[in-house]
């Protein structure tokens, strides 16, 4: 974050991957942790909440992009609500539109994602300084970032509280779940045990870099 | 987070009908857009909901084979046929041998996020309630939704009494959820501590449509006959 935030970024590879690794919404900022806890209970969950919110973020990083040098600064925020809202709605009806039961599972966290931090945090500091391109693109990495992280808990959570993946059953009868993982506390416990993980392999590399560089 | 440094001085505040353009027009392309949308998955999401409803009817009338639709209005009970099936609000259930084995209708009450639809089976024959299926909800996951799972809390309807009192024209005792462990009537619905909201809100649920629909029912059950020969 050192280059000044106001400029506009060129459009590099970097625009997409920083929201899968260096700034993965959920791994390394921790944002959107409310649906990553609530509705990563089995990999279908996560994968279907997960793309929802590409969706929306893709949409409205779009919209907002577009429009950013119509919006006065004055009412940035409640034109950004209204276009994030707007884009729930239509997933809403969309996932209604294609399973009921999808519909049930994830409940009330549809509606929800209108408060999910990335997508407001990305439409104030990426989409409203940035070409539509670019704001796509990262739109991208930044959705791709949150639905990999979701299904890197859905699928941990789903295998070790029901022996399932994708409803597909994994083990034998006699295989006893591990139900912790399936209640809201597995959210937390595998959570950690991802982001245990993300920062060993982040500090290592980091390591290994620093090392280079005394060496050069 | 903010851009503005206190020494400089602010910019001009834009005129507030530039402000008011700029969220109308907003606030437009954002209703048209989800105007458009509701346009195209309205018809979808009928048929998928319509879909929910008759596989929720055999779900709470199990040894249902065959399903009649009736509709209850003004204190008269008709029957439609398969096609009206969008305009019933009491759907019957028959076995293999056109034998009346429950009655399906609707009930909804408020829960604690936002209104919660539960289809259930009453038996005219025992005059209680044998079950109930959550149609709609958005219970917190985990707390609320544990109505349809938790098995303490479905032992409540087997079956749950909701006899009409001597008159017929009401329930004898109304159907009220008790805190946990509490429930010494057949009429009470042993609650699930931590999910009380949810529980009382299938009580209300079914206490305000029992209310309403069963006198009339009990006065029509006659009419409650297998879709069997009729043509």
């Amino acid at each position: 974050m050192a280059t000044d935030p106001r400029a506009p970024e060129p459009l590099s590879l970097a625009t997409f991957t920083q929201g899968i690794w260096k700034e993965n919404p959920v791994f390394v900022m921790l944002l959107g942790l409310c649906p990553v806890l609530a509705v990563t209970n089995t990999a279908t969950n996560a994968l279907a909440m997960g793309l929802a919110t590409l969706f929306v973020l893709l949409c409205s990083g779009v919209l907002v992009s577009l429009l950013r040098k119509v919006i006065p600064k004055q009412v940035r925020i409640a034109c950004y609500i209204i276009i994030i809202a707007t884009f729930v709605t239509i997933v809403d009806y969309a996932i209604q539109a294609i399973s009921l039961d999808l519909h049930r599972a994830l409940g009330a966290f549809i509606q929800l994602i209108v408060v999910n931090c990335v997508i407001l945090g990305r439409a104030e500091s990426y989409a409203s300084k940035n070409t539509v391109i670019n704001a796509f693109v990262n739109a991208l990495g930044m959705g791709v970032g949150f639905t990999l992280a979701l299904l890197c808990l859905g699928v941990v959570r789903e295998i070790l509280g029901f022996g399932t993946l994708f409803a597909i059953e994994l083990f034998g009868a006699s295989f006893q779940p591990w139900a912790v993982f399936a209640l809201p506390p597995g959210g937390f416990f595998a959570l950690a045990g991802w982001l245990f993980l993300f920062a060993y392999i982040r500090k290592r590399r980091a390591a290994a870099q620093s090392e280079e560089t005394h060496v050069a | 987070m903010s851009d503005e440094t206190p020494n400089v001085t602010a910019p001009a505040l834009p005129s507030s009908r530039k402000l008011i353009t700029a969220l109308a027009a907003i606030a437009m392309i954002s209703g048209l857009l989800v105007a458009v949308t509701f346009q195209v998955t309205a018809p979808v999401i009928k048929k998928n909901q319509q879909e929910a409803l008759e596989r929720a009817i055999f779900q709470v009338l199990p040894e249902a084979t065959v399903a009649a639709n009736f509709q209850l209005e003004g204190g008269q009970l008709t029957a439609l046929t398969a096609e009206q099936f969008a305009d019933a609000n009491v759907f019957a259930g028959f076995n293999a041998e056109n034998q009346l084995v429950g009655v399906a209708m609707e009930g909804a009450a408020r829960g604690y996020q936002d209104v919660v639809r539960i289809l259930y089976a009453y038996d005219p024959a025992q005059e209680g309630i044998l079950g109930f299926t959550v149609l709609q909800s958005s219970e917190t996951p985990g707390i609320g939704d544990k109505v349809e799972t938790d098995d303490a809390f479905l032992a409540n309807f087997n079956p749950l009494d909701a006899r009409l009192n001597e008159a017929g024209d009401a329930l004898a005792n109304p159907i009220i959820t008790v805190k946990n462990g509490r429930k010494v009537n057949p009429w009470e619905i042993d609650g699930i501590s931590g999910a009380t909201i949810t529980s009382t809100a299938v009580a209300n649920a079914l206490n305000e449509s029992a209310a309403t629909m069963l006198p009339t029912l009990m006065a029509n059950q006659d009419a409650l006959v297998a879709p069997k020969g009729t043509d």
